[in-house]
């Protein structure tokens, strides 16, 4: 019943550790760790993607921080603003029914429908009174970017603290902080949201991320915990203490490298969720107020226009899903690139060449 | 174990304090029920807010006005819950009450919905690594990961709802959608088979066919308009879930299950006439229920008899097979409703809607008609719970496949092969059932996390339960409505994690409850 085994299955499985091992030789964790993630198609086409975006939102809208009262801006070089208005230009643009704001974008060559690619005054259009919605757009866009940033850095930073201290110390500090977290997990993170963002969400996006960010620490900290229970028990660690090492620099220099991979992955996962929560808090009226704007502030606002004007839904929505992806994908691949037992799969040319580089030798 | 649960009872107890200590200052601290008052020029502006203030004792300081608000809740323990007044004078306990089921019925379809298509579709994916089918899922389940919810409701009501709407004057199909959708369907089912190439295209351009010609004649015969299975469907139906559940349970050449599961549809089939008697305009859930224990039991028997060894596989085989095979019965029976439905006043030939939970429309005579309400309802909850499940269930595509990954690559799965079992059995037996045991953790905590789930879908659907509330309650100030939502919520979070610990005690051997 058995079916023959065609010789290149045969050879194959040692042959593929041996191709594995041959490309790790003489490399570093981390370098091994890097080689993978830059393997990663998907993520790295995400990366680019986001760090595109990134770039573009940025530099388009110009970097606006501080309160109303008191801002600090810099202006990027789109020439509308988020104020300007420009009721000629929105009746300029009209499409099919008559509709005035249409966006002028065109990716179409010349030769499909016959009008040329070209950019125009409103690539995505304006909205119902006349602002420019690719300005608004950008900066909706930059706005949920430096939410998922500052949620991202600051929960990952509490995490770790809180969740390093729990697994290393163990005993009632571990008791403590533990009890600690589960209070936090306990409420639901879009009540928690719902409460700051509606305190907070007037003042601007950086106290709102701020606030967000010491709310969003608890997953990770859990992680870290796990890793540090079962990391402080190796022998490694032994060593070191018996070397003389103090706490601080068995935690920062011999324990936390190992659990770099785990905080990272989870990190991404923090980030990825912040944009959306931000998002769901402004669509409930609950995080950025106007005149300032967030993606899904625009998406809440213009919900009801989506069969009039469907540009005003489908490009914000367009944002937060390409952010939203690109962490997920990078996150995938860190995940991939930092997990010791995963395989890369070699391929049948790469199988053939090392046979025949075997039978060479 | 009694000391264990003991203990953890305590704990929660002390958690759940923590936690609504914090939520309820938060709050407090961060909204000003008096600010109504701001633009008001009531003459009695002055009386009306020292009334609210002497109500709602603003004069005392949050802190110890949480020791006020938990002396109510305490209370609960000898049966005098009191968890205060809304903003209306109304018990919040009563509107909490009112609104509970409202939830559980948007959010509980949803999630199982998701659990069992995510689940199954993880472990195909596990199973199909690296395939064409795999890469696809893959990128689906992170595209859908990354959507926010309210976004998708807003397409989902344009597309679905009034997209289908409008399709229903005039319900045919045209030939591209057909052969798009037929080929979707066959590209699924042909990722799903896997195996040689040649095995892969031909379930592709099997099921590709099958798919297009049942869809023109669906089209042609204007189904969608006047939907049935007939007994013909329910048959087909039965039967298609016979052979499944007898691959899944014990292989198909199990010819004695086989035939188990085939007599438990047969008796579906034979029983689709006597049972309508059971299923007439004034029936109720419990005739409904009878229907399942009817065909149920009568398979049970037929599993005892057809062979006297293996009696449980095959009685197990049998009763599954009745159990899925029953379903298109009773969806038959709502389906030939439909037509009446469709054109009643009420509904004027737009059967899906895109706000509310219930068509206020109906007569007392559809009121009183258990299909009719049923209809009324599931139509209702269509798209929020294809807009819940589509959400959630990419997390579960991803986590039941990694899972089963990580087990796949187990040394006793290695055994389990070497020792010559069939796929189907490594898989099945050894594999899935140790690749499910995480999932128990997740499944109870993603039931708790209804509350959070539903404040979104309920406001984009136009539902009056918790997640309204919760909104209405931050938007007025009204705090012990808040604390009212909140403490459901951190309740049935704690509990669920304590049922979670238990249960994974239960179904892992491994894990031993510290005493």
């Amino acid at each position: 019943m058995a079916k023959k085994m065609t010789p290149v299955e045969q050879t194959s499985e040692k042959n593929e550790n041996e191709i594995a091992l041959r490309e790790t030789e003489g490399l570093s964790q981390g370098q091994i760790i890097l080689r993978r993630f830059l393997r990663h198609r998907a993520a790295m086409i995400s990366l680019v993607a986001l760090i595109f975006i990134i770039l573009f939102a940025y530099t388009a809208s110009g970097i606006h921080l501080g309160t109303k009262e008191d801002p600090i801006s810099i202006a990027g070089w789109w020439h509308f603003s988020i104020t300007d208005i420009d009721p000629e230009g929105a009746i300029a643009a009209t499409c099919n029914g008559g509709i005035t704001g249409c966006p002028t974008l065109d990716i179409f060559p010349a030769f499909i429908d016959g009008t040329g690619m070209h950019i125009g005054a409103h690539p995505m259009g304006t909205d119902v009174i006349g602002t420019d919605y690719f300005a608004l757009v950008v900066r909706g866009a930059e706005q949920s970017i430096m939410v998922m940033f500052i949620v991202g850095i600051l929960g990952v930073a509490l995490g770790t603290i809180i969740g390093a201290i729990a697994g290393f110390f163990g005993g009632i500090v571990d008791a403590i902080l533990m009890r600690l977290t589960d209070v936090f997990l306990v409420t639901p993170t879009i009540v928690i949201g719902a409460v700051i963002g509606f305190r907070f969400g007037n003042l601007g996006i950086v106290p709102l991320a701020l606030m967000l960010g010491f709310f969003a620490w608890m997953g990770l900290a859990r992680f870290v915990r796990t890793e540090f229970l079962t990391l402080r028990e190796r022998e490694f660690v032994d060593a070191a203490r018996i070397a003389g090492a103090s706490n601080r620099r068995i935690i920062f220099k011999h324990i936390l490298p190992n659990a770099i991979g785990v905080i990272i992955v989870a990190g991404t996962l923090l980030m990825s969720g912040a944009i959306l929560i931000e998002t769901a808090l402004s669509y409930l009226g609950f995080g950025v107020q106007a005149p300032d704007v967030s993606l899904g502030l625009l998406i809440s606002r213009y919900q009801n226009s989506f069969s009039t004007s469907p540009w005003l839904f489908w490009w914000p929505g367009l944002f937060i899903i390409s952010i939203a992806l690109c962490i997920n994908f990078i996150g995938d691949g860190l995940r991939d690139a930092f997990d010791p037992r995963q395989k890369r799969r070699i391929s049948l040319k790469e199988r053939l060449r090392g046979t025949e580089s075997k039978a060479r030798a | 174990m009694f000391a264990y649960i003991t203990r953890r009872l305590g704990m929660m107890l002390l958690i759940v304090f923590g936690a609504s200590f914090m939520a309820y200052n938060l709050e407090a601290f961060s909204s000003n029920p008096l600010s109504i008052f701001g633009e008001s020029t009531a003459k009695n502006k002055h009386y009306l807010m020292q009334q609210m203030i002497h109500r709602l004792h603003l004069d005392v300081p949050p802190p110890i006005r949480y020791f006020m608000w938990l002396r109510g809740v305490v209370s609960g323990l000898w049966g005098q819950l009191n968890l205060g007044m809304t903003r209306d004078h109304m018990p919040v306990l009563d509107v909490i009450g009112n609104a509970i089921p409202t939830t559980f019925r948007l959010v509980i379809a949803s999630t199982i919905l998701a659990i069992v298509l995510g689940i199954t579709i993880g472990m195909i994916t596990a199973i199909r690594q690296y395939s064409r089918f795999d890469y696809v899922m893959t990128f689906i389940s992170f595209l859908l990961f990354s959507l926010p919810i309210f976004w998708v409701a807003v397409l989902l009501k344009e597309y679905l709802a009034i997209g289908f709407n409008d399709f229903l004057m005039q319900p045919e199909i045209s030939l591209e959608v057909t052969l798009i959708t037929a080929a979707i369907c066959g590209f699924i089912m042909g990722g799903i088979t896997g195996g040689s190439r040649r095995r892969v295209l031909s379930v592709f351009g099997g099921v590709t066919v099958g798919v297009a010609l049942l869809l023109s004649y669906l089209s042609a015969t204007h189904w969608f308009v006047h939907p049935g299975l007939g007994i013909i469907g329910v048959g087909f139906l039965a039967l298609v879930s016979a052979v499944i559940v007898t691959q899944i349970s014990t292989g198909l050449e199990n010819r004695k299950s086989l035939s188990a599961a085939i007599i438990a549809a047969a008796i579906v089939i034979v029983g689709y006439y006597p049972l309508q008697l059971l299923m007439k305009a004034n029936a109720s859930a419990l005739n409904v229920l009878l229907v399942f224990v009817i065909t149920i039991s009568l398979a049970a028997v037929a599993g005892y008899f057809v062979q006297n060894i293996d009696r449980r596989q095959n009685i197990r085989t049998a009763v599954l097979t009745a159990l899925l095979g029953t379903l298109p019965l009773i969806l038959d029976r709502y389906m030939r409703e439909f037509g009446r439905y469709f054109s009643s006043d009420a509904v004027n030939k737009r059967p899906v809607p895109t706000l509310g939970q219930a068509n206020d429309l109906l007569n007392e005579k559809q009121l009183s008609n258990f299909w009719i309400t049923g209809l009324d309802a599931t139509m209702h909850l269509i798209l929020p719970t294809l807009a819940l499940t589509l959400i959630s269930f990419a997390g579960y595509v991803r986590f039941s496949r990694g899972s089963l990954l990580e087990v796949l690559n187990m040394d006793y799965i290695r055994t389990a092969r070497a020792k010559g079992l069939t796929e189907r059995t490594v898989i099945v037996r050894h594999a899935m059932r140790n690749a499910m045991l995480p999932l128990t953790t997740i499944l109870v905590n993603d039931f708790a996390g209804v509350i959070g789930g539903a404040i979104i879908t309920e406001r984009v659907f136009g539902w009056k339960g918790m997640g309204m509330l919760f909104n209405q309650s931050l938007t007025s100030y009204d705090l012990n409505l808040f604390m009212g939502v909140f403490m459901i919520s951190a309740v049935l979070t704690v509990l669920a994690n304590l049922v979670a610990d238990l249960l994974f005690g239960v179904v892992d051997p491994r894990i031993r409850i510290r005493k």
